[in-house]
């Protein structure tokens, strides 16, 4: 296995992370990050040094470098820092809202589907949409990823919920009859906004949600193909935000601020990036009739003013929106449907999933192809693209696409460009106090998403560019957080703390309040519709979900990684029968040393460096107990067979707070 | 909640020649109590097999009846074993021994096991200088039947239930030097970085190794006036020196001051590089070794570290002077001399 040190895969490609030292955390944060550019992990590592050099060089003060590994011997891991033990959880600490994962995935082994579910929505307001179609930050972060072979299907299992859930009317916070007094406009009715309202109603506050298009849900609702996000679902949740009080107003263009400024009490602004690129080379203007812009063609197939399409398609994009354009055209009836990307095919932006389904319904991916030139016959109707083939080179340590001079002709019917997308805010006046930054994006707080105005807070897409809808969500937390305190003059800084407990879970001798029993198969797949009879039509659902039996045992493969292996260093009389039992060779007793030579000297070397080490403080013989935290399947053998009670396993329960925290009626479960 | 240990391990887990992890020399879940020193003995007998390339199925693995017999159960789950009669451990080994001289013998004996009920059977197997390892997990009490004192425990010593030892204890490691063992070590279960190469040596050693092995019973003497407990040992332990096992092939690195290291060749090749913390020990000459024990004991300290060893001697099977091949892979033509010369005797006697 190669040397991934610094490196780690987002979306798909792989970037660089290097730890901030502690004395300059409140400064830093936890850790800087660069992309590489690469979803190759041979060129990424060809780029990690330099970027780690140049990440480091930030910590340089007064000409004084302060290094990683510096002198210092380990000190004891603090775990009543609750960040400590959040960190472990590696799904909950790469999903952007913080889910729950561990915790509602054994919701769902005890078959408690209601529960599972509100846990989710509670932190992440959309269950069973994102169970369909979320980026999943979690699933690569998952530490099943390195004990075995595949991540635990995370994203599935989360619409296990939605689909098997009962009533949940109950469960549901209670809305005030009698309201505080204070009118929040939320503008566009996607995620951001949408978790804005949910966050803000139960609170008391008027919420008015302000959509452009008959129906809100934003590119969820147009942009994401029903074969991949069936209508039900989607009305189904966001219908139970609006339920819960907010006043919808649809086919609502906003395209003047100022007056919703002295309206109401405060602004969210949730436009997501609703403006397709496009690109303008030879034919553009005369062959326009059958080219068409990648996201507006899809959210008119989702209005169904789109009902048919050309015998032969061209896609030119590598993202998600090139995958769903072209798979859409499919389902209209186009025959021939190829697409087109600039970059090498491992450097595509799409996910890895939506790649696989696009190349299983027989849809050819062309890598390094530019194009040139839209082709038109004499009539003006568009009838081919001319092409140029690339080819990478490397200039500095930086990489650059070359053309060949490779031309090459393709007959085409219509052409969808799907090649990124942009913010635009024209609707904005420039002399109300929101000032733009670099390519014209609002300058917004990355802490509170508020912007230059005091009274404006942004979240989602409109923020800072693209993301994704997990994304918008955790935004949307954040700003609802910020409006109930601006409503409240309450400093914005002033964050609600994370809810943390940290409770034994032992039970009586050999009792155990959780199963370690961790099933050793294999990522279980998720069966699909029949290939005949989803191609034909657009509503038919591809993945049709794992069934209750496939859902358990899928639920078996996870780690609970939020039992936590805790320490009490005054109990230990250094028997190593932890050491012994440990199934992955974490644990060791060790003298101290510097971090650096610790890893190296441990029985199996800790290299990943994004893994703490936990550190005891001395023990009687003078060693320390040091575990890596990488490798621990958190089976808890090492408290079953520790004599004196030294190690004891703690489930860490960490919720982000929300505005809804303390108000929320969700069944806590002990 | 179950107690099976997960099947996957740390994927860059280190192998060794045969491409086996120290997991491959594992056996059963310990069902020992939990911190029991035993379950030290066995991780290091394991990492032991690991590191010199062992062949699981070139072990035997024996024991009588007791805590520390029950341990074989514990490790190296693809060896032969046999657990006997309590106290007849060495009786079984000596048979199996001459039966097939090219198995690796691994005694694994407790203080009641060898000093009381098989004391005589333990002093024949060094008086015959059986090719073999015998571990004594010593605790010096019968963890097995509720705590009471065993032999090896020391005169001032109480039990848990506050009740004073009344009798001298037996020194196994001294016995064995005297009875004339050939291969004599005292270690701690607590002390891996001690107790490995002398396991390893032991195994590498042709004839008699004793390991006696300090080995705290959590449950009934690991109290403050244990003199059997981690914490009594950790305060009394006293080292002969620093033991290194070295390869075959591979050459002792480090330099150290004249006087102040011994060097012993194994038979295959192997060596053992003791650096001595006194220069007054020799580990080869056992006169000096119990003296120099006996000086420590007045002085209230254990002393630990290879005691005693003499690679030059012959074991059973050279004694007995017995065919290369293992007597139980002859084929029956050679060991039985068939009918006719059975008839031949049986003329001359009638």
């Amino acid at each position: 296995m190669e040397d991934k040190k610094y490196l780690f895969k987002r979306n798909n490609t792989w970037w660089v992370k290097v730890a901030v030292p502690k004395s300059l955390r409140n400064e830093f944060g936890f850790d800087l990050r660069q992309t590489t550019g690469e979803s190759d992990l041979e060129n990424a590592l060809k780029y990690r040094d330099k970027i780690v050099e140049s990440l480091k060089s930030k910590f340089k003060r007064d000409g004084r470098e302060l290094s990683l590994s510096s002198a210092k011997y380990l000190e004891k891991t603090d775990i009543s820092n609750p960040q400590y033990f959040h960190k472990v959880v590696d799904c909950q600490y790469a999903c952007p809202a913080h889910t729950n994962v561990p915790e509602y995935i054994r919701l769902i082994a005890q078959k408690k589907y209601t529960d599972a579910y509100m846990l989710n929505w509670e932190s992440n307001v959309f269950p069973g949409i994102l169970g369909r179609v979320c980026d999943r930050p979690c699933e690569p972060a998952c530490r099943r990823g390195r004990t075995h072979d595949k991540a635990v299907a995370i994203c599935r299992l989360k619409r296990v919920t939605y689909d098997h859930k009962g009533d949940i009317e109950s469960y549901l916070p209670e809305i005030p009859s009698e309201k505080n007094g204070k009118k929040i406009a939320l503008i566009g009715g996607g995620p951001a906004s949408l978790t804005v309202a949910r966050d803000l109603l139960p609170l008391g506050y008027d919420c008015t949600i302000f959509e452009k298009d008959h129906k809100p849900g934003g590119l969820m609702r147009t942009n994401i193909p029903s074969f991949r996000l069936p209508e039900d679902v989607l009305d189904e949740e966001i219908y139970r935000v609006v339920e819960m009080g907010a006043t919808l107003k649809t086919n609502s263009y906003i395209d003047k601020l100022s007056p919703l400024l002295k309206e109401f009490d405060s602004v969210f602004v949730g436009t997501g990036a609703p403006k397709g690129k496009d690109l303008n080379i030879i034919g553009r203007s005369k062959a326009s009739k059958n080219i068409h812009i990648g996201i507006d063609w899809l959210t008119s197939i989702a209005f169904e003013h789109v009902k048919k399409i050309g015998k032969k398609v061209i896609v030119i994009g590598g993202g998600n929106t090139a995958m769903d354009c072209c798979r859409s055209a499919i389902r209209l009836g186009a025959k021939d449907v190829k697409v087109t990307v600039r970059s090498p095919y491992s450097q595509m932006k799409a996910s890895e999933w939506e790649i696989e389904e696009t190349q299983e319904e027989g849809i050819p991916i062309l890598d390094n192809t530019s194009p040139k030139e839209f082709l038109y016959d004499d009539k003006g109707k568009l009838c081919g693209m001319k092409f140029e083939k690339m080819t990478q080179i490397e200039i500095d340590g930086r990489k650059k696409m070359r053309p060949t001079g490779e031309e090459i002709i393709f007959e085409c019917d219509d052409v969808l460009l799907a090649i990124g997308q942009e913010n635009a805010f024209p609707w904005i006046e420039k002399d109300i106090g929101i000032e733009f930054g670099d390519w014209e994006m609002p300058i917004v707080d990355k802490l509170t998403m508020q912007s230059t105005h005091p009274k404006v807070f942004f979240g989602g897409d409109s923020a800072w560019g693209p993301e994704n809808i997990i994304w918008a969500v955790a935004h949307g937390h954040q700003a609802a957080i910020s409006i109930d305190n601006f409503c409240s003059e309450i400093s914005l800084k002033e964050r609600p703390d994370p809810m943390t407990n940290l409770v034994s879970q032992k039970m009586g001798i050999h009792e155990w309040s959780y199963d370690n029993d961790i099933s050793q198969a294999q990522r279980y797949v998720v069966p699909h519709a029949e290939m005949s009879k989803s191609l034909k039509d657009l509503k038919t659902e591809v993945e049709l979900g794992f069934d209750e039996e496939m859902a358990l045992e899928e639920a078996q493969r996870c780690l609970n990684c939020d039992m936590q292996t805790v320490f009490e260093d005054d109990l230990c009389i250094e028997c190593d029968a932890c050491v012994d039992i440990c199934p992955t060779d974490c644990i060791n007793f060790i003298d101290n040393d510097t971090e650096e030579k610790i890893r190296d000297k441990l029985r199996v070397p800790a290299i990943n460096l994004d893994q703490s080490l936990y550190v005891s403080g001395k023990l009687k013989t003078g060693r320390r107990m040091v575990k890596d935290e990488d490798m621990c399947v958190h089976c808890g053998l090492c408290a079953e067979r520790c004599p004196t009670g030294a190690w004891d396993i703690k489930r860490n329960s960490y919720k982000e707070s929300n505005t809804l925290s303390k108000r929320i009626t969700t069944k806590e479960i002990a | 909640m179950t107690f099976i240990k997960p099947l996957n391990h740390h994927p860059k887990l280190e192998k060794n020649n045969l491409g086996l992890t120290r997991r491959d020399y594992e056996g059963a879940v310990s069902s020992l109590c939990a911190g029991c020193g035993h379950d030290s003995i066995s991780a290091s007998i394991i990492e032991s097999c690991f590191k010199l390339n062992i062949e699981s199925y070139k072990v035997a693995k024996l024991s009588g009846i007791g805590c520390s017999s029950k341990a074989p159960a514990y490790f190296l789950d693809q060896s032969h074993g046999f657990n006997s009669v309590h106290g007849r451990m060495p009786s079984v080994a000596t048979g199996a021994s001459c039966a097939n001289r090219d198995l690796l013998y691994l005694g694994v004996s407790g203080d009641g096991d060898s000093a009381s009920i098989g004391i005589g059977q333990f002093i024949h197997a060094i008086r015959r200088q059986v090719n073999m390892v015998y571990i004594i997990e010593n605790n010096g009490t019968y963890g097995l039947t509720k705590g009471q004192f065993s032999a090896t425990n020391d005169l001032d010593s109480k039990n848990k239930y506050g009740d004073d030892n009344l009798f001298k204890p037996i020194d196994l490691a001294t016995m064995a030097i005297q009875l004339g063992a050939t291969y004599v070590a005292r270690s701690f279960s607590g002390d891996r970085e001690q107790l490995i190469p002398l396991i390893m040596g032991a195994m590498q050693h042709k004839g008699f190794a004793l390991l006696d092995i300090i080995s705290p019973c959590v449950t009934f003497n690991n109290h403050a006036s244990s003199t059997k407990s981690y914490d009594y040992i950790r305060e009394h332990n006293e080292a002969v020196g620093k033991t290194d096992f070295v390869p075959i092939g591979e050459e002792i690195k480090t330099s150290y001051e004249e006087g102040t290291s011994v060097e012993i060749n194994l038979h295959d090749g192997s060596k053992l590089s003791l650096e001595k913390t006194d220069k007054n020990f020799d580990p080869c000459d056992a006169g000096k070794s119990l003296n120099y024990i006996r000086e420590k004991e007045k002085e209230g300290k254990v002393l630990t570290g290879l005691l005693y060893v003499d690679s030059k001697s012959k074991d059973l099977i050279e004694t007995l002077n017995m065919t290369e091949t293992p007597l139980s892979q002859l084929h029956q033509d050679l060991i039985c001399p068939g009918s006719d010369v059975l008839n031949l005797i049986n003329k001359d006697l009638s």
